[in-house]
């Protein structure tokens, strides 16, 4: 049996991580199995809401929509972009309010690093649950418009990578901006710029439709690629706009983890 | 000393303009248990949370078994157990998850710590508690519970910050008896604290902290010794008649103390003194003769008491 001193000699850890993610997994597992599952199931419920409001209250005045040269059918081209709405949820509510309660309320972040554990072990992991938790609201709702007939090709599948890269993304973002907050007032900035995100990226609608200012506005949001993406993958419609949408989930995941890992230790390391 | 454990040189942390610590210098040996003494803002938070290599410090040398916490930080934690000020137990859990999604932290494997969390449990006093979330627990539990999860990992040395700050004198005697017999296990423990009962009941040596810097090193004992009179006779005249009496009375001590509410006089037989005092015709409203303790050592080094 090993001793947590020869752990931490053989890992070779540095002063950033000490190799074991993981275990952030493991803790958030223990305490999500015995806490309420309410505002798990309402995250989930709400792009489904979205869905049946829209789509078959909304769709039946509005018909069919044209986007590129193709028309389809008005509930068949908001799935994808909810679809890429849930992932985004799911990834924020754990990354943002339950990362700060974690930074300044318990204080959990501080013990941990009181053990061998590094900054970047904590980023990893908290933001690996948030990615799962909005990859599991993301599949949920794949199985309710499947169920509804909605998914028009075997592409759909890539919808599920699709949505990992971008919960992966708003939850390595999310943390790295609530690294920052200190009080609950600061946090609703969150909601100021998520929820006109929501409702301007294009899921309810192409964005073709808005003048010309405000459409390079949305395209230089995060959830207008994640949209477009899901959407590209779901019509099968593989151009090269899709790597660029990949490469700026990329890039938000990497400076989302940069920055999260830096302010942890400028915050309980100094 | 040969091969402390523990060796700090010339260590110095500055906030802005302010100076925690100021370039003070001690060592621990091993099984040796360890006290700082002094009143809140001395510098003994800042000081263990160097020790404890979750704080960088801006000159000096630190050294915890031959390594630098700031160059090898998780090597040195996987060395220590960590007892903070403020309990934070993760009180989403229960009192065995605790101690096991700790143990984790660590890379212990989970065998190990299975075994281990029953040991524990007994150790503090919690096995009826076992799977009652950490919430439910009363203060002295859950600073029993804190002391036991930092003991998951069998650290060479406990860190332990204001143990029993905040606990009723019931709660404070349990955990006392609970560090004594880790003591006596030979874990090295390193404490501070600002009650000078618990340093001279659980400190082999202790160095009295004030301002950030040492003023004294010693054992409780040597310490006393060294800076105060065997006994201390306590007498108070009311507020206003105390100072008035004061030079008549410095005249026949060692040495004294003037308090706002009372007179602190030195000396080696204190029922002596207060005959002389009432042969004097000054009659105190209340006398009290008692042993000299660290407090007297404090007021004697700062001019101030340790607790304000």
């Amino acid at each position: 049996m090993k001793t947590a001193v020869q752990i931490a000699e053989s890992r070779k850890s540095s002063a950033m991580f000490a190799g074991r993610p993981h275990v952030l997994l493991e803790r958030g597992w223990i305490a999500f199995r015995t806490s309420t599952w309410i505002p798990v199931v309402t995250g989930f419920i709400e792009p489904v809401l979205f869905l049946l409001a829209f789509g078959y209250g909304m769709g039946s005045l509005v018909g069919d929509v044209t986007t590129g040269n193709t028309t389809i059918d008005y509930t068949l081209f908001i799935a994808p972009g909810l679809l890429a709405n849930s992932a985004m949820n799911g990834a924020i509510y754990d990354s943002t309010w339950n990362v700060f309660w974690k930074l300044n309320e318990s204080k959990l972040y501080k013990t941990m690093l009181s053990t061998p554990l590094g900054p970047l072990d904590i980023a990893l992991g908290e933001i690996t649950w948030a990615l799962i938790r909005g990859l599991v609201y993301s599949l949920g709702f794949l199985t309710v418009v499947t169920a509804l007939g909605l998914t028009p090709s075997f592409w759909a599948i890539l919808a599920i990578p699709a949505a990992s890269l971008i919960a992966f993304g708003f939850a390595s973002f999310g943390m790295a901006i609530t690294s920052y907050f200190k009080t609950y007032q600061q946090m609703g900035f969150i909601n100021i710029v998520l929820l006109p995100m929501t409702l301007f990226s294009g899921s309810l609608y192409p964005i073709s439709v808005y003048p010309d200012w405000l459409e390079k506005i949305i395209m230089a949001l995060p959830l207008w690629h994640g949209i477009e993406l899901v959407r590209a993958f779901w019509f099968g419609n593989l151009t090269s706009g899709v790597f660029v949408h990949i490469a700026y989930f990329l890039v938000m995941i990497a400076v989302g983890l940069f920055v999260t890992s830096r302010r942890l230790r400028a915050l309980f390391l100094r | 000393m040969s091969n402390p454990l523990i060796s700090v040189r010339g260590l110095t942390k500055v906030f802005g303009d302010f100076t925690a610590v100021n370039g003070i210098d001690f060592d621990v040996a091993k099984g040796e248990s360890f006290g700082l003494l002094g009143p809140n803002g001395a510098g003994k938070s800042t000081t263990m949370r160097i020790l404890a290599a979750t704080s960088t410090r801006t000159s000096g040398t630190v050294e915890i078994l031959g390594k630098d916490p700031e160059q090898f930080g998780p090597l040195v934690r996987a060395h220590l157990g960590v007892v903070p000020q403020q309990d934070n137990l993760d009180n989403e859990l229960t009192v065995t998850e605790n101690l096991y999604i700790y143990g984790r932290y660590f890379g212990l494997s989970k065998k190990f710590i299975k075994n281990k969390i029953e040991e524990l449990l007994e150790f503090a006093q919690l096995e009826e508690k076992r799977d009652v979330k950490v919430e439910a627990l009363s203060g002295g539990m859950k600073r029993r519970l804190t002391i036991a999860r930092g003991l998951v990992s069998e650290p060479d040395i406990l860190l332990l910050d204001e143990p029993t700050t905040g606990l009723d004198p019931q709660a404070r005697h349990i955990l006392w008896d609970r560090l004594f017999r880790l003591k006596e296990q030979g874990v090295t423990l390193v404490l501070t604290t600002h009650f000078m009962d618990e340093a001279e009941q659980l400190c082999d040596r202790l160095v009295v902290m004030d301002k950030g810097s040492i003023m004294a090193e010693g054992s409780p004992a040597g310490l006393i010794k060294e800076y105060s009179s065997k006994e201390v006779l306590e007498v108070r005249f009311g507020s206003d008649r105390n100072k008035e009496v004061a030079p008549q009375l410095a005249q026949i001590c060692e040495r004294m103390e003037t308090l706002p509410d009372r007179l602190l006089m030195y000396t080696e037989d204190g029922e002596q003194l207060l005959e002389q005092i009432t042969a004097m015709k000054l009659h105190p409203t209340t006398s009290l003769v008692r042993r000299s303790s660290l407090e007297d050592v404090f007021l004697r080094l700062t001019g101030r008491t340790l607790i304000e």
